[in-house]
């Protein structure tokens, strides 16, 4: 198993929907819970998020193209971050899913150096490092519905720019959209084979052809006798 | 590898389904509850509004819930101390409720108008209202005047239904979409879900907007529009449909009034009006019969172009022939326009004919049999799949109500409206245009002592007699709303109101009872000056405002100017109803309401305002909550709910009616509708039959289902569409000194009337920008509310905050290079009225001649709960000290006039130009800065500098 996301930028509007839905649930998750806010009423407030949302722009006026641009684990299917731990804290999961095992951790941050995503965080207050579950106990809860049974990133995001699942089973959904649109993982010459993938923005469709136009203006003209019409 | 991983102890929560209140999306949420605290927010997959998904202030409502900034206790201002300067004392309930009870009691038996109730982001104006209503003030509105009012009077007065909360785009079948001025605003869910469903289907997706982030970001085309002249590039549009004819004629002949007859009678009585029969009915001509016709009969053949001689002599022009010779002219050409517009000619003409392709070659068909309103049944419905929503860009102008009618006017020419793919109605529209609800106005009623007003305080005027003023034309309202000014004002002004009590114009208030409405911060034009009139003092050395109340939940920068704190709840912590009495949550294919519950047990000692409405009212003996002998009708406000009706069998909640719980949408009382609607996941969905769900204008079968339901106030007629609208020309004349009935004296209102009451859209320059010196001014300055924050006063939720709690003037790059400046400049940015220092970023996706900033962002030190040094207060701004609630003084001017739209009183934030330089070496530092709030009695101002959230103690 490969469990991982799909992050559709065509359909991202960067509304941090994704990003705060996972800080409600991992808040109290019994897994990695609480995610410490700092400075959390003051100046500068910051705090451990797992999935942050960065905002870009490509080309120039008028030509420019903003992109919304989610990022949180990518858990790589050789993850440097688990390779270096010291004390076996960092760990992959038979699913995929690489995890920090809290009561392990000692907050020593190597494994933020190895990561090429800046995808983990320290938690100051636990002196240790937390990451993105992809919300492990949700998605293995079995007295959550089944519906319900996904990461909370993906259940929040208003675009359904999101999707979860196993991109080793080619008939999934995560595997087909990554076909069919083009997904790409991040920085893959690194050779961390990141498992999320990216889909990149839609080509604009053309509208009307020459030909159409022409046939266009053909009828209207045709039509501006205002023909009788019945009410 | 895998080792155990600890789950949630389910059987130690609760779940609990109920509605959002962060914004007036209102979405189904289902919170999870562990010992009292809130363990998940997340989207109710049932709801009709977000069907499952959830913005990030919806999922950050816990951090609403645990605010800093909650209010704990009634508050007085602290006998002695001066107001504005956040001395309290904290008072018990009992007291409070006594001290506004004399007051309003003495207000109601002698001068009801002494008492302005204006209401903020409120859910319940249909309470509210009905609250001004039988305390029988005039005075009372909600914040649509600074909000939305130009989309909603625009539709209403000419489609039906509007923008906004009236209507909403096709998603599942549109495959054009054209989104006006939407600035990261309304609505949130709702447009991105249908975004992505647009583009899963390949739809076009055009964004006209100057600023490029947020929706605009996915958009498959941007048109960098210069901030007010989308009516000039809409209109431009109309040419270009109108010259090469891509029109839906039969939609015109069918729904519209553009074939019926004007009479054209320039200077003299009657010019503009229609031609209509002796039974009142429009004429139109029929080119088969060729004669004069009732335009209203089916069967007949209108002329859609004509100039004909009515019986009596007088020449009158079908409205299209109007249109026509107004928008074919030359200076709506998009060569003409593009310069003005910053949108190249050959753009706006392939936006046209994309949209004409789209509509008359792509058609939609669906195999759906509907009656239409001569009784004709047709066995499909097609729609025109091109589809709009327009939002503040278009509003926030004071020329937004025009340009809006333009947005409409390119819709009915594609035949675009109410049909699949289309914009259409949500219920409880389409209604009448215009609606028959008009504003009480007689002048005996309003100052009558202890007597309710016979209307609602607010309506919907059709003729100068509407208007709320006096027999010598004076304003009757405080805000000065449908007055010669501003003459379709149904939002109100409440941007004005603070002003004209401070002035004592146009007459003296004793209380202004505000709730939820940052009047003294971000939702006020002016911050400055308006902080000084709430404590501005008369010779006598008595406040001009003489009492202020303040209701809110939380701590804000009004709150500190307040005699009287009324501490509400949280949304999770009472009962609500979202009524289709008020503003519908309504989808095209269902209507819909919801109610709150609470979820998490109150706390703290404060109160619902609802409750404290219905307790008021009951001490106040207003009737329609008093018995025949004088005891209480209504125990509480869930005794409300369940037992008002507003005519008989329509209430507050259209679920669940009847005895039995078996009657929807109209039925007696239900002493267990709270039950079944909280058994029912608190929302109540009425899904349309297929033949009921297209052409709902037209459409015979619901307009007699919704007669019959009282839902609509609507006689079972067709709602003719408006292209030529005859309440503005009744009022222009008025202005022109032809109309037989109240006109006005001042020239200044006359010029008004005659220039902007145009019964056809037309573009004009903004009001701000035609007054000030573009070489001195050169820049439009807007704002956008961040997505995670729009709708509400989030700055306090700490985990939002850590998103953005500073904001920086944005600007395209290639300006910032012109002009010498570079990232992270500290920069003085000065209006007409004002100026502040704050610091620059540069961007590309911002239209060149525009700055924008984030909108409320910036706060007071010591106010919203949080720390004396928090970033909003020391780097955060905002735009409002620059923008003046009144015009620069015109030239022919008796007296200053609103900064607002001249037909509806719009606020016209959007208006504003400005000029930004450098600043000199070692300035900096955001300028204007406020002191720091004195912190509320209990609160110690101590803050944690960790936060760990979270439901059970962490291991």
């Amino acid at each position: 198993m490969r469990l991982g996301l799909v992050i559709d930028l065509d359909t991202c509007v960067g509304c941090h929907a994704c990003a705060t839905a996972c800080k409600e649930w991992n808040a109290s998750s019994p897994v990695s819970g609480p995610l410490s806010d700092y400075e959390p009423f003051g100046a500068e407030p910051s705090g451990v998020w797992f999935n942050r949302v960065r905002h870009y722009e490509l080309g120039e006026y008028p030509a420019s193209k903003t992109i919304n641009f989610p990022m949180s684990c990518m858990h790589c299917a050789d993850a440097d971050c688990v390779t270096v731990c010291p004390t076996g804290a960092s760990y992959k999961r038979d699913d995929g899913i690489v995890l920090v095992d809290q009561d392990k951790c000692m907050g020593c941050n190597l494994c933020a150096w190895a990561c090429p995503y800046g995808a983990r965080e320290l938690d100051t207050a636990s002196g240790t490092m937390k990451k993105c579950t992809l919300c492990v106990d949700r998605i293995n809860d079995e007295l959550l519905p089944p519906e319900e049974r996904q990461p909370a990133c993906v259940l929040a995001c208003p675009t359904h720019g999101r999707f979860f699942g196993d991109f080793d089973d080619p008939a999934s959904e995560v595997s087909r959209l990554t076909a069919e649109r083009g997904g790409f993982g991040l920085m893959p010459e690194l050779g961390y084979a990141p498992v999320n993938q990216y889909l990149p923005p839609r080509e604009p469709k053309t509208v009307i052809a020459a030909s159409d136009v022409k046939a266009l203006l053909e009828r209207g003209l045709a039509s501006l006798a205002s023909p009788v019409i019945r009410r | 590898m895998t080792r155990t991983i600890a789950f949630d102890q389910r059987s130690r929560q609760q779940t609990h389904f109920t509605t959002c209140y962060m914004c007036a999306c209102r979405c189904g949420i289902k919170v999870t509850v562990e010992s009292n605290k809130v363990r998940f927010i997340q989207g109710n997959l049932n709801h009709p509004v977000n069907k499952g998904v959830l913005c990030a202030k919806g999922s950050a409502g816990i951090m609403k819930q645990y605010s800093a900034a909650k209010l704990k206790k009634p508050l007085k201002r602290r006998p002695g101390s001066e107001r504005g300067t956040a001395d309290f004392v904290e008072i018990e309930w009992d007291e409070a409720l006594e001290i506004l009870t004399a007051r309003l009691s003495k207000i109601r038996s002698t001068n009801p108008t002494q008492l302005a109730f204006f209401t903020g982001r409120d859910q319940m104006q249909a309470l509210s209202g009905l609250w001004a209503q039988q305390f029988g003030t005039p005075n009372w509105a909600a914040h649509g005047g600074f909000c939305s009012v130009n989309m909603a009077v625009a539709g209403l007065y000419t489609i039906g239904y509007s923008f906004w909360e009236f209507g909403a785009p096709d998603w599942e079948h549109a495959k054009y979409f054209l989104l006006w001025g939407v600035a990261e605003d309304h609505s949130s869910n709702p447009i991105k879900i249908g975004l992505e469903k647009l583009k899963r289907r390949g739809a076009k997706f055009v964004s006209i907007n100057p600023i490029r982030t947020g929706y605009s970001a996915i958009a498959d085309e941007w048109l960098p529009i210069r901030p007010g002249t989308d009516g000039l590039l809409a209109l431009a549009i109309v040419h270009v449909l109108l010259k090469r004819g891509l029109i839906d004629w039969e939609f015109l002949i069918r729904y519209t009034n553009a074939p019926w007859l004007v009479v054209q009678t320039p200077g003299i009585a009657g010019d503009g009006l229609f031609a209509r029969d002796a039974e009142d009915h429009p004429l139109v001509w029929d080119q088969q019969a060729q004669r004069l016709v009732n335009g209203l009969e089916p069967e007949i053949a209108p002329a859609l172009f004509a100039t004909v001689k009515l019986d009596d002599g007088r020449v009158a022009k079908s409205v299209l022939s109007l249109a026509a010779e107004r928008y074919l002219d030359e200076r709506y050409s998009p060569e003409q326009v593009a310069a003005t517009c910053g949108v190249p000619a050959e753009t706006i003409t392939r936006i046209a004919y994309e949209m004409a392709h789209v509509a008359f070659n792509e058609a939609v068909e669906l195999p759906i049999s509907w009656t239409d309103m001569h009784g004709r049944t047709h066995d499909k419905v097609v729609g025109r799949p091109v589809a709009m929503y327009a939002m503040r860009g278009i509003s926030a102008h004071s020329n937004g109500f025009h340009t809006c009618r333009a947005l409409h006017l390119i819709q009915m020419l594609l035949g675009a409206l109410e049909g699949p793919g289309n914009f259409r109605a949500r219920a409880p529209y389409p209604r009448r245009i215009p609606m028959r609800t008009l504003p009480e106005n007689d002048p005996a009623i309003i100052f009558a002592a202890d007597t309710p007003l016979k209307r609602m305080p607010n309506g919907n005027p059709a003729r100068p007699e509407d208007l709320v003023i006096d027999k010598d034309g004076r304003p009757l309202r405080i805000d000065k709303a449908y007055s010669w000014e501003t003459p379709l004002s149904p939002h109100g002004l409440m941007h004005m109101v603070i002003t004209n009590a401070a002035n004592r114009d146009p007459y003296p208030i004793d209380t202004l009872l505000l709730f939820m409405a940052n009047m003294a911060w971000n939702s006020t034009m002016n911050t400055g000056e308006v902080r000084e009139m709430l404590v501005r003092k008369d010779d006598r050395g008595e406040y001009v405002i003489p009492f202020l109340v303040v209701v809110d939940a939380f701590h804000s920068e009004t709150v500190n100017f307040a005699d009287l704190v009324l501490p509400d709840t949280t949304y999770l912590e009472r009962y609500d109803a979202i009524s289709l009495l008020d503003r519908p949550i309504s989808e095209p294919d269902a209507a819909a309401d919801a109610i709150r519950h609470p979820v998490i047990a109150l706390d703290r000692d404060v109160r619902p305002w609802q409750e404290v409405l219905v307790e008021l009212a009951s001490r106040l003996k207003f009737p329609a909550f008093t018995s025949a002998d004088g005891s209480r009708k209504f125990r509480d406000y869930k005794d409300f709910i369940v037992n008002y009706e507003k005519f008989p069998g329509i209430g507050f909640l259209a679920g669940w009616r009847g005895a039995d719980g078996e009657s929807h949408l109209r039925g007696a009382p239900n002493p267990k509708q709270w039950e079944k609607y909280i058994e029912n996941q608190s929302f109540f969905s009425y899904p349309w039959p297929e033949n009921m769900r297209y052409y709902r204008f037209a459409n015979k079968d619901y307009l007699e289902f919704a007669e019959k339901h009282a839902l609509f106030g609507t006689p079972p007629v067709a709602v003719i569409m408006q292209m030529y609208s005859e309440p503005l020309q009744k009022f222009r004349l008025a202005g022109q000194g032809l109309y037989d009935g109240p006109q006005p004296s001042s020239p200044t209102d006359q010029e008004r009337l005659a220039r902007y009451f145009d019964p056809l859209p037309f573009w004009y320059e903004p009001l701000e920008s035609a007054r000030v010196s573009h070489d001195e001014y050169p820049l439009h300055a807007i704002t956008q509310r961040p997505m995670m924050m729009y709708h509400s006063w989030d700055s306090q939720n700490a985990w939002l905050r850590q998103i953005i709690s500073e904001n920086y003037l944005y600007m395209n790059r290639g300006t910032a290079a012109r002009l010498g400046l570079a990232d992270f400049d500290w920069v003085w940015v000065e209006s007409h009225h004002g100026r502040l220092r704050c610091q620059l970023k540069t961007m590309e996706g911002v239209e060149a001649n525009t700055v924008w900033t984030w909108n409320a962002v910036g706060r007071q030190a010591g106010t919203a709960g949080l720390d004396e040094d928090a970033s909003e207060a020391t780097a955060g701004f905002l735009f409002n000290h620059l923008i003046s609630e009144l015009l620069p003084k015109g030239n022919a001017d008796d007296r200053r006039l609103t900064n607002s739209d001249p037909v509806t009183g719009q606020a016209a934030w959007f208006d504003l130009r400005v000029k930004v330089s450098k600043c000199a070496v070692g300035e900096t530092g955001i300028w204007p800065i406020f002191p720091m709030s004195k912190r509320l009695p209990g609160d110690t101002g101590r803050r944690p500098s960790t936060l760990r959230y979270h439901t059970e103690a962490p291991s």
